[in-house]
């Protein structure tokens, strides 16, 4: 039967029908909903860990006791998982094993733009690259026989359009579920020096024999047409050229490490022109450059930064761009994503910009309290680094004679990734910043995912859940309060006390995320009696919030269809026009 | 057959998605081929969304270009005139009246347009402006503009009508399926 899926839901899909045994990972955009999508089939042992790298080491112990294991991934999740990865290369498999990266061309919701396809030369392992959700399903069965095969881990790259994007998947037969021995094999698997040294050799032999794989595999398909142009591409950018010039030739290549050097040379010498059409890195094109071949439209061409599309294609190739010149209409208000109504997060930064202190941010839905009208974040650098920043920030500070303390802003999911071992280096190194953890009991930017202080498992069954103040009175900080960011009085005068006590101060805000807990509180209203339209409310930066009528000083309203109740505008307003009723309920979904 | 490009555009919250599904999986029903791809992720609620569903014989590309598109549903005024440009040259615009304010008014760095309506008209004098949320509420549940504003374009798709409704039955089965057909029909009405 054909159905349209995400290829994201087609390789877990496939990973279920392909024998897999176990998955792990960390939510992280755009490959969250293919562990998701494990756990709703439900046929499969699947689990979020803590980070990337906890991930993919539990997928490694996976294989080793013999069943296929995959880990998946955002790119930027590869960095953390890296340092496994890089002796995983030289261990290789017992069963199959396969590394899902999602990329993001475009950025649409990461903080670079990385290439994961370095990361296979890197590695020196096989790298799959799917066009579609059929070929994202297909290239998992692939995978694990060329894990098996060739002893190696592999990894299957996706980009936000091929993960995100739905397409027509039909389903191959299955792959019934087993699992092997569990490999006891010292040279193998122990990477003392001694080991690693033969190992690296037999790395460098196997890339020789999956070169030679490559020249075979269906995997990279030529497909003839007119001869005059010649596009060597992958992935999602053999969509877009081949909607831009359908009746050129193509070396469309579904293996992208290591490439098949004479197919490519036996290609380019039956076209007029070749091209090579890539997203982000020249990755192909150097290598291509490098066996000597000419390649005559490449990145001079076509950008490396950002998205490739059919236009681009074909404009870099010297035909007009097909699509109407339209131009988006200027002057609109921007409509960014911003705090939902009712969340959290919104008062305490309403504070925080109020108390202009320096504010080091992680990942996360608190990430766009930088934005304005809040602006109240500084730095934001990668998954865990808001502790690390701050305390560097802190000991600077203290050098030059500053007396400014530092406040770092992190959430639950965020900090037991990686957050906590800033603290644990906060907390021995005698540093000196006020770190507030933004509990609310789930992994919120992703899509409200499980994670080991939100009492459940990835399918909903319950977890022992991690008491947060517990656990930070352990790392060694003294001081750790818990506060309630609807209240802004006290949640200002708990932050006016961590600044001026000395040393690590830890406050924990445990309200739960309004979206993932479906939180719902009587509505605020506003008294048009008493609005005096002085606006101080909406620095609550809240949706809900408008300006009714016209003249020098519009009234709020509120908008009841959207608001959520949490009084934080209400706090804001000095004339006692913003009523809330008392009550509310929260469920968990 | 050239692929015919719809684009869904709306505030993230208001069942773009689910809109896009509806569409995508009724031209499977059909026999064709179809791709359909929104970006999501950074909590988009209240964020601008843009869903791309493109249908035809074989559809590579997952992408509608700007200048393409066949149909443009817009949930949001100010989010038709903000994708507009993605309208092909006699393409057909719908779009629900109710207007929702985006963060930047909320905050009052920004305000509201007060010629949306008259712009959308400029540039595409066939646009239809139909009342959802109000359709929606009649039909049982506010939160059912979505399906209005599948149902306002059914007749223009290269779908059969009676397999848009089959589609949507089949998805919202046991839940709220008579709302979402009662508000696929009142959207329909609207053409």
């Amino acid at each position: 039967m054909k159905k349209i899926i995400s290829g994201n839901e087609a390789i877990a899909l496939s990973f279920e029908d392909s024998g897999g045994v176990f998955a792990s990972g960390y939510p992280g955009t755009p490959s969250t909903e293919t562990l998701e999508e494990v756990a709703r089939l439900g046929n499969v042992y699947c689990e979020w860990a803590p980070n990337e790298k906890v991930g993919l080491e539990s997928a490694i112990g996976a294989s080793l006791a013999g069943g296929r294991a995959l880990a998946t991934m955002k790119h930027v999740g590869v960095n953390v998982a890296a340092d496994a990865l890089m002796t995983l290369t030289y261990t290789g498999v017992n069963a199959g094993l396969i590394l899902m990266a999602a990329d993001d061309p475009g950025m649409h919701s990461s903080q670079n733009e990385q290439d994961s396809r370095n990361y296979a030369k890197f590695a020196k392992i096989p790298m799959l690259d799917p066009a579609d959700s059929q070929e994202a399903y297909d290239y998992v069965r692939a995978g694990f026989e060329i894990s098996e095969r060739f002893d190696t881990p592999v990894m299957l790259r996706t980009t936000t359009r091929i993960s995100h994007a739905k397409g027509v998947v039909e389903q191959k037969g299955k792959v019934a579920a087993k699992v092997g021995e569990l490999a006891k094999d010292v040279p193998k698997y122990v990477m003392l020096p001694n080991f690693g040294k033969i190992k690296h050799v037999a790395v460098e032999e196997r890339l020789l024999k999956l070169q030679a794989f490559a020249e075979e595999s269906p995997l990279n398909r030529v497909e003839m047409n007119d001869p005059e142009l010649g596009i060597i591409t992958s992935g999602i950018s053999y969509q877009h050229a081949k909607e831009a010039f359908p009746q050129a030739s193509f070396l469309k290549l579904g293996l992208v490490h290591p490439l098949p050097e004479q197919k490519i040379r036996d290609f380019a010498s039956k076209v007029g022109r070749l091209m090579v059409v890539e997203e982000m890195d020249a990755i192909f094109e150097e290598q291509i450059r490098a066996m000597g071949i000419r390649v005559d439209i490449g990145k001079d061409r076509i950008s490396l930064c950002g998205e490739v599309c059919a236009d681009i294609v074909r404009e870099a190739a010297g035909a007009p761009a097909t699509s109407a010149k339209t131009t988006p209409a200027g002057d609109l208000p921007l409509r960014p994503p911003t705090f939902c109504p009712g969340c959290a997060h919104r008062g305490l930064y309403s504070i925080l910009s109020k108390l202009k202190v320096f504010v080091s941010g992680d990942i996360g839905c608190y990430t766009l309290g930088a934005l304005p009208p809040l602006s109240a974040m500084h730095t934001c650098i990668c998954m865990g680094a808001s502790i690390s920043a701050a305390h560097g920030i802190a000991k600077v500070n203290e050098i030059a004679g500053r007396t400014e303390k530092p406040v770092a802003v992190i959430g639950d999911s965020t900090f037991f990734h990686s957050g906590i071992t800033g603290l644990l280096s906060m907390s021995y190194n005698a540093g000196n910043a006020l770190v507030i953890i933004m509990d609310n009991r789930t992994t919120g930017m992703t899509g409200g995912q499980e994670n080991p202080g939100s009492g459940r498992h990835i399918q909903g069954n319950p977890a022992k859940e991690v008491d947060m103040v517990s656990l930070v009175k352990v790392l060694g900080i003294e001081n750790v309060f818990e506060i309630n960011s609807y209240d802004l009085k006290e949640t200002e005068a708990a932050i006016r006390r961590g600044l001026e006590t000395p040393g690590p101060y830890v406050l924990v805000d445990k309200n739960p995320c309004v979206l993932r807990y479906r939180v719902k509180k009587p509505l605020v209203q506003v008294s048009a009696e008493k609005c005096t339209g002085c606006r101080a409310c909406l620095k609550a930066s809240c949706v809900a919030l408008g300006l009714k009528g016209s003249g020098e000083k519009p009234k709020v309203s509120i908008d009841p269809n959207i608001c959520n109740g949490c009084g934080v505008c209400s706090q804001h307003c000095k004339f006692d026009a913003m009523t809330v009723a008392s009550g509310g309920s929260h469920e968990s979904i | 057959m050239k692929a015919f490009n719809i684009v869904i555009a709306g505030v993230g919250g208001q069942g773009v998605l689910m809109a896009s599904k509806v569409l995508a999986e009724s031209a499977l029903a059909s026999s064709m081929d179809v791709k359909q791809n929104e970006v999501h992720g950074m909590a988009q609620r209240g964020g601008s969304v843009i869903s791309f569903v493109r249908i035809g014989a074989k559809v590579h590309s997952p992408v509608v270009l700007p200048g393409t598109a066949d149909i443009l549903i817009s949930f949001e005024p100010l989010e038709a005139l903000r994708y507009l440009h993605y309208l092909k040259p006699g393409g057909k615009l719908v779009y629900n009246k109710a207007c929702i304010n985006p963060s930047t008014v909320a905050a009052g760095l920004a305000t509201y347009p007060g010629d949306v309506a008259q712009r959308i008209t400029a540039a595409c004098p066939d646009a239809r402006a139909i009342d959802a949320l109000q359709v929606a509420k009649e039909a049982g549940n506010a939160k059912a503009v979505n399906m209005v504003m599948v149902g306002s374009v059914m007749k223009g798709l290269p779908i059969d009508s009676e397999v848009v409704e089959g589609v949507v039955r089949e998805i919202s089965r046991g839940k709220g399926e008579d709302v979402n057909m009662a508000a696929l029909r009142g959207g329909a009405a609207t053409a």
